[in-house]
């Protein structure tokens, strides 16, 4: 099923040793490799070191002891761009969910959280990272009024200057972009990028497309690239 | 489109009174306490006016009549004995006719009737007198041997008739069978007792108007404090316990403010106390449950490793494993049902509306527990409104997993719009059905139905070893054992939503519980962007 590699490595940032260990051991058991850390420090140590090189994704309980998960979630977005955040997170507050999307987090899973779930999110989050399929011939790189998309290298540029786009805004651009004035449903998003096929939590795409306008819009309060489309989702254009 | 929700007070049994006294307002004016003073008032001015007007009346005419009478009687008196003096009995007609004319005229030219056996004179020959001077007094007369007088009515005017027998003026004073009457005309004295009942009249209309304005000032001065302690006392219905009204005077009105006010306190001081030990209560539940938690992630971690290897333990060890899956994951759903109650009291839950179908809404969350094939549905397709859509799916989850876990087949879910501006969601059964107090109880935390009604205690059909997946992140609707309190977070999403779920029993047997939502349309959606 997976394309990337044999092992991916996961790493859990979670302070409660009974949890961090039952989250490895389930991991661990379908295959995954494990790096664990207790606090935020910790992680920011892990990532920045040998063993960060390998983490594929990490896994964040926005519950730490000193350095708090918003704050090592920004560390590591800003570090580590490309790598997807799955935040854990206590189910219905709200604020804390904003918070970490805004933060940067990819996806978030409620404590406590079965392992088949938090496998699955795992999954799909891993698979956002991966090349996306061709759209047709010719289709690899385009150019949308300066705004550079290469599906085949996943990278994006705007007037020459690389984005480093994580993973799921970039996804979401990927999506929108493929058919330029389409508009596209929340759940639509939620389902071709996060693999939720019912009842996401929509604010995952609020979020993502968010910080996508941050990264690629001149000005984000007033998109060009990614619009709303009031009552319905999002577009992509028209430019 | 996401909105605060503002915090909805638990209680709702104050509300309901305090709109009822509310209602009273309108009959007050009927009897109102000034409309009654005012009332009161004129009424005594009134009857004291009358009163008096009437005795003073009544003397004052009295006398008058009395002076009349006695002038009159007086005045025939003494010109009969001036002019009788010249007259010879018996008379002949000439005779009589000049001595009643003489008579007339010492007395002021009124109409005098002498009467000797057979003869009449009369000093006015045009005069009638017959009317006026009645047989009963002609009778007196004749009997008796001192003047007699009568008042008569006679063509609407009044008039005073004096008659009298003419004795003879030496010693036995003998009747000489001469009989002399004169008539006064009454009508001066009349009119002038008349005038005396005008002023009188037209004296009364002011002195009750006066009274009414000391009426309304009475009122004003008892009515004053009176609305202000009405006005604090709704306010305190109305749950502003600080309400309190200034206390004046020494009088029973400040007696009663006074007493209000001490009672407002100590209202105010148990409903605090209340409130501490409320949100202590609250608050000690939302802890617990966000302590069990974490060792709950643990524990739902590892029971996974368990029930995947349970083929390979022996069975008892795998019925263990088993059940500590199962009853790991009913552990979850109630601390996850009690934080979410937790959150309804503590008024920290917002609405995330979106437009949403809900036909698909309902088919997706029957479908997302596997329950398509077990539920009949009957949907009105493409009504759409401005939900929440995960917490209708909650309530979707707990009313069918009711149904499903307490009532018996078909279970059936039937969407409908009956009015343009509200969609029903029905969902039935044809279980043992829902008494009276259980229809009222079934929304309560873990109100739990009698054994009838829990059909699947064993829960040999429900849920099989499908393992939790299914239901994936969403605490309720797991049909296996409910939280006990999913029928509750289902009311209170409803509520949430601005509408409410009714328990009812159906004529043909079974339960039926509907969930009522206003239709926010489309069009009615705020959307802030970006």
């Amino acid at each position: 099923m997976r394309i990337i590699g044999p092992m991916p490595h996961v790493l859990l940032i979670e302070d409660d040793a009974s949890v961090r260990d039952g989250m490895e051991l389930v991991l661990r058991r379908h295959g995954y490799g494990v790096e664990t850390a207790a606090t935020g420090e910790q992680a920011l140590a892990l990532l920045a070191g040998e063993r960060g090189a390998r983490v594929e994704l990490a896994v964040l309980d926005l519950m730490l002891p000193g350095m708090d998960g918003f704050e090592v979630c920004r560390r590591i977005r800003a570090r580590a761009p490309k790598l997807p955040v799955i935040m854990l997170t206590a189910r219905g507050d709200d604020r804390d969910i904003v918070t970490g999307l805004e933060a940067g987090a990819d996806d978030y899973v409620v404590k406590p959280v079965t392992a088949p779930v938090l496998e699955a999110r795992i999954r799909a989050a891993l698979r956002r990272a991966e090349p996306y399929p061709r759209q047709g011939p010719g289709a690899d790189r385009t150019d949308h009024a300066g705004l550079v998309i290469d599906r085949a290298g996943l990278t994006v540029t705007k007037h020459g200057v690389a984005l480093a786009l994580p993973p799921t805004e970039l996804r979401v651009l990927l999506e929108l972009s493929a058919s330029p004035g389409r508009v596209l449903t929340r759940d639509q998003l939620l389902a071709s990028v996060w693999d939720h096929t019912f009842l996401g939590d929509s604010r995952l795409v609020d979020a993502a497309v968010g910080r996508l306008r941050a990264k690629i819009e001149d000005v984000p309060a007033r998109p060009r690239y990614v619009q709303t489309v009031r009552g319905f989702g999002y577009r992509f254009g028209p430019l | 489109m996401r909105r605060p929700v503002p915090r909805r007070p638990s209680g709702h049994g104050p509300r309901r009174s305090l709109r009822r006294s509310l209602g009273r307002g309108s009959r007050r004016l009927a009897g109102g306490l000034r409309v009654r003073l005012v009332v009161t008032f004129v009424l005594v001015a009134l009857v004291s006016a009358v009163t008096a007007t009437a005795l003073a009346y009544r003397d004052a005419r009295t006398a008058v009549l009395q002076r009349t009478q006695n002038t009159a009687v007086n005045d025939l008196r003494e010109r009969v004995a001036v002019v009788g003096a010249g007259l010879d009995l018996p008379p002949d007609q000439r005779s009589l006719s000049r001595f009643a004319a003489k008579v007339s005229e010492g007395l002021g030219a009124r109409i005098v009737v002498a009467r000797h056996q057979d003869l009449t004179a009369v000093s006015d020959a045009y005069a009638d007198t017959e009317g006026r001077i009645t047989a009963e007094l002609r009778a007196a007369v004749r009997s008796g041997d001192g003047a007699r007088f009568q008042r008569v009515q006679w063509r609407g005017d009044p008039y005073l008739v004096v008659g009298t027998p003419v004795t003879y003026a030496d010693g036995d004073r003998r009747t000489s069978g001469l009989e002399v009457f004169v008539i006064t005309d009454l009508r001066a004295e009349r009119d002038d007792t008349a005038a005396l009942l005008d002023s009188v009249r037209t004296g009364t209309v002011p002195v009750v108007v006066l009274a009414a304005l000391l009426a309304l000032l009475a009122a004003g001065t008892v009515l004053r404090p009176v609305r202000k302690l009405g006005r604090a006392t709704r306010e305190l219905a109305a749950g502003d316990l600080g309400s309190r009204v200034a206390v004046r005077g020494h009088d029973e009105l400040a007696d009663l403010a006074r007493t209000f006010n001490e009672t407002a306190d100590a209202l105010q001081a148990s409903d605090a106390e209340l409130r501490a030990q409320e949100a202590k209560a609250r608050r000690f539940v939302a802890d617990v449950s966000h302590e069990l938690r974490t060792p709950l992630a643990a524990m739902t971690m590892v029971a996974t490793v368990l029930e995947e290897d349970a083929d390979q333990l022996p069975p008892d060890a795998a019925h263990a494993a088993r059940t500590v899956g199962a009853e790991t994951a009913r552990l979850s759903r109630l601390v996850e049902d009690l934080m979410e109650i937790s959150r309804f009291d503590a008024g920290a839950v917002r609405l995330d509306a979106t437009v949403t179908d809900l036909a698909d809404t309902v088919r997706a969350s029957l479908a997302l527990r596997g329950w398509t094939d077990r539920v009949t549905v009957e949907l009105r397709e493409d009504v759409r409104a401005v939900v929440d859509r995960r917490r209708i799916d909650v309530i979707v989850a707990n009313l069918v997993g009711n149904a499903l876990r307490h009532g018996a087949p078909p279970v059936t879910v039937t969407l409908a719009a009956p009015g343009g501006d509200r969609v029903t969601l029905e969902v039935a059964d044809r279980g043992p059905g829902l008494p009276p107090e259980a229809q009222e109880r079934v929304f309560d935390r873990f109100y739990k139905a009698d054994a009838a009604r829990t059909r699947s205690t064993s829960g040999g059909g429900d849920r099989g070893g499908g393992g939790p997946g299914a239901d994936g992140s969403f605490g309720q609707g797991g049909f296996g054992q409910g939280s006990g309190l999913g029928m509750a977070i289902a009311l209170e999403n409803a509520r949430l939503h601005g509408g409410t779920i009714e328990a009812a029993e159906r004529p043909e047997g079974g339960a039926v519980f509907t969930l009522h939502l206003p239709l926010r349309h489309p069009e009615e959606e705020e959307e802030g962007d970006g």
